[in-house]
């Protein structure tokens, strides 16, 4: 179909629908442990900034979450629809490990999101904050299974090849499996970055714009302090990630670092820029710091580690991909690092609210930690091929052997159906984050949140409980 | 011969799919119904009665994914890609009505006509699907070699259509008689005559699908109508019948929860007519559920938590329930 295979549309429909439902996990456990953080905060202090920020964020949450249970769903059924050679193999590993996640994740987030969302006035408040918590633990529970299933496929253990399928004999190193523990706390903390830098934008945005409150202000300062402890932090998760990689996938690692051979004697460089060149076999247009590969990875000043020419051809990922992703990633992290040291720099005085070029670095850097999510995803997952479990079945044995037909109908419909309708749920995303936070929202009883459209429609934070209820029903 | 870990799995998706069913047909029944209640502040209302339980319903379907993926893959692997038009269709559809909930809140004032007809197109589609993919499966799925053989377009085909159809009034009346329960005045008087209408409609389906697929799979037939099945079965077309005729007579009086509890009575005893006429199939016609098992160790593994948490999810999806309990009225949000 229109020159592409049926297991190139496949792939495509995968990286797709998955680069979208990514998005919304990675938003949605940042903002459900803040949330727990405003709540908590909010019942110890009685501070009513607190309460309005809860109020203002659980909006944003409500809607992030609903396009994250969706677009997660497809997920779900893609294993089985699109890779069912995949599910026939691997199924008994990745089974129970997605049974798990429904039955200690899923029901646990959804049965809680209601009282969450439209119980705030339904319950007491020790009982609301409960569920806000439940919630963010659910979030945090379902990462550590998905996580555990991705790194399975990464970093393979605990089972046998019985039949030609993979069969579970050890459940702890099946979960605890090499790659799982670095996996797991990098993409956590790489959540609470993108949160922390979306969060951090939008007070910026506020702020630019002239509108300055308490709450305004709290929101970027504890934005800005996440983003301070956190992002240093992930460099240093980061590089053992790395090591973890180059001792369980090292093709992966050669794609990465765009390192083709080793010469006698010598350290490898770290290669800034290149165009990797797969057949020719050869970086183009390289610049490279000398012997500082060596130093990152093997800690040593002339260590060696294996070039991209030790594999053969058909057993090494592509070289472009991976090379340039991991280079957005880390640009990106190394941004973030500076951002934050920066807002060090401002913490005195009131200057981290007016200094101008700090607010618009901090807008611009607010999509910086989910475009940096992505890129680390496209890094790990393309790396991994050819194969779809590392060394054990190749991505071209695990489709479903569809014809082309379908499978360009469902990616054609996949691809209009997500522009439209995530793009029309960003922009409403943003248009709430545009509005800000009210104060003292929480004073009248009518606290309706997400769900409730008066809340959406216009402020109303003065109004007595009796207006409401006439606006409401002159509306 | 120790514990048949295939059967208990086989029950608990049976348990699950049968949540989904119930849970999820309400809520998609309340898009269904919509073109019903052209009214704004009807259609708030109609949404606010399960804003707050819709994620939780539609679990129980990934559920039923994940189960059936840990225990029995083989089932997961044929039966999703032997359907996947139809999956991918039902997929778009939940996507569409799902963002409705909050979107629709969310669009401005003349936006929101655009949320409306996509939560109806969505929640029509993803039970017409749904129907589809039931009828396909029922009328079986050609496997060689582990895998379905087939072709894309299979389920084009009149039971698979008219099975679609009958999962859209299944759920409409589902739909129809939860908000006979969760409405008041004018809004629920409009849901007691619908509901009449979707019952004769429901029990034409439950008949014609009873005549037509005994008639062209002799499997099923036999099945049925051999003594003394017979005999066992018997009780299920006598429970229809009851379930039936009490809500014909709850509709007459002030009806609240009766007629929800009817319509449910009759869901369950279609669904377990179906189970009886595949069993012990999990790809039929002809690859058993122990056939298509995951190895014992996988089933083993995901039953210890299935058993230990379903009762913890049962509770607090109940208090949730609770919570939100009682009649919504207009202009009435959560508060």
């Amino acid at each position: 179909m229109f020159g592409f295979t049926a297991l190139e549309l496949a792939r495509a429909q995968f990286a797709f629908t998955i680069s979208f439902h990514i998005l919304f996990p990675a938003i949605t456990i940042g903002l459900a442990a803040y949330l727990v953080v405003l709540e908590g905060l909010w019942l110890r202090t009685r501070q009513t900034l607190y309460r309005d920020l809860y109020h203002f964020w659980s909006k944003v949450f409500a809607l992030n979450f609903g396009m994250g249970v969706v677009s997660g769903l497809v997920m779900s059924y893609q294993f089985g629809t699109n890779w069912s050679f995949f599910s026939d193999f691997a199924g008994g590993v990745t089974g129970p490990l997605l049974a798990y996640e429904v039955l200690t994740a899923f029901f646990l987030e959804a049965g809680f999101l209601g009282v969450m969302l439209f119980g705030w006035n339904r319950v007491g408040p020790g009982l609301h904050f409960f569920s806000t918590l439940m919630v963010s633990i659910g979030t945090l529970i379902s990462t550590t299974w998905i996580l555990a299933s991705n790194s399975w496929m990464q970093t393979p253990a605990g089972f046998e090849i019985i039949d030609g399928r993979a069969v579970p004999v050890d459940w702890l190193a099946v979960i605890f499996n090499p790659s799982f523990p670095y996996r797991l706390l990098h993409m956590t903390v790489a959540a609470f970055l993108a949160t922390a830098l979306f969060v951090a934008a939008s007070a910026a945005w506020q702020l630019l714009r002239g509108r300055d409150n308490p709450a305004i202000r709290k929101m970027l300062s504890m934005a800005m302090w996440m983003l301070v402890v956190v992002a240093p932090m992930q460099a240093v998760i980061g590089d053992f990630h790395g090591l973890n990689t180059l001792k369980h996938q090292p093709a992966k690692i050669a794609a990465m670092e765009g390192h083709w051979e080793n010469h006698p004697g010598e350290g490898v460089p770290l290669v800034v820029f290149a165009w990797p060149d797969e057949a020719r076999e050869e970086n183009r247009f390289a610049i490279e710091i000398p012997r500082l590969g060596s130093l990152i990875l093997t800690h040593s000043w002339d260590g060696q580690f294996a070039g991209l020419k030790e594999f053969p051809r058909e057993d090494r990922p592509p070289v472009a991909v991976v090379f340039w992703s991991f280079r957005i990633m880390v640009g990106l992290g190394v941004l973030m690092i500076l951002l934050g040291a920066w807002s060090l720099l401002l913490r005195r005085g009131e200057a981290l609210y007016r200094s101008r070029a700090f607010l618009r670095a901090t807008l611009w850097m607010g999509p910086a930690g989910l475009l940096a999510i992505l890129a680390g995803w496209f890094t790990t997952e393309v790396g991994r091929q050819p194969w779809v479990v590392y060394g054990l079945q190749r991505t071209a044995d695990a489709v479903s052997r569809h014809e082309a037909l379908p499978l360009a109908i469902s990616l054609g419909l996949f691809i209009v159906v997500y522009c439209v309708v995530f793009g029309v749920g960003i922009a409403y995303m943003l248009r709430l984050v545009r509005k800000g936070p009210e104060l003292h929202e929480g004073d009248t009883g009518l606290v309706g949140g997400p769900g409730h459209e008066r809340q959406q429609m216009r402020p109303l934070s003065a109004a007595t409980d009796d207006d409401l209820r006439a606006a409401a029903h002159r509306s | 011969m120790g514990i048949d870990f295939s059967l208990i799995w086989i029950l608990i998706i049976f348990f699950g799919v049968m949540m989904y069913v119930v849970m999820d047909g309400f809520d998609l029944g309340i898009g269904i119904l919509f073109p019903f209640a052209p009214d704004r502040h009807d259609r708030d209302v109609m949404m606010n009665t399960v804003a707050p339980v819709w994620d939780g319903n539609e679990t129980w379907l990934v559920m039923g994914g994940a189960g059936l993926l840990a225990a029995f893959p083989l089932a997961y692997a044929v039966v999703l890609s032997a359907l996947y038009l139809p999956l991918i269709f039902m997929l778009l559809g939940l996507i569409l009505r799902g963002v409705a909930f909050e979107f629709r809140f969310k669009a401005h004032e003349h936006e929101r006509h655009f949320w409306d007809k996509a939560f109806i197109v969505g929640s029509v589609a993803a039970a017409f699907f749904q129907g589809v993919a039931l009828g396909a499966y029922i009328e079986g799925i050609p496997v060689v070699d582990r895998a379905f053989a087939g072709g894309a377009f299979d389920w084009f085909a009149p039971f698979p259509l008219f099975a679609g159809l009958g999962v859209v009034v299944t759920y409409a009346a589902l739909g129809s008689t939860w908000l006979i329960l969760k409405t008041e005045g004018a809004l629920q008087a409009a849901m007691i005559r619908l509901t009449g209408p979707l019952l004769w409609a429901l029990l034409a389906f439950i008949v014609a699908v009873s005549i037509w697929t005994p008639l062209a799979h002799p499997g099923i037939a036999a099945r049925w109508f051999a003594w003394p099945h017979m005999l066992w079965f018997a009780p299920v077309p006598l429970l229809v019948v009851f379930c039936a005729v009490q809500l014909l007579r709850a509709l007459r009086g002030a009806p609240h929860a009766a007629p929800f509890l009817y319509v449910l009575g009759l869901v369950f005893l279609g669904y377990t007519g179906l189970a009886i006429s595949v069993w012990p199939m999990i790809i039929p016609p002809e690859i058993t559920i122990w056939e298509a098992a995951a190895p014992p160790q996988s089933q083993g593994f995901a039953l210890v938590g299935a058993l230990f948490i379903v009762p913890f999810i049962l509770m607090y999806t109940a208090w949730s329930y609770y919570v939100f309990r009682g009649k919504v009225r207009p202009g009435d949000g959560y508060h």
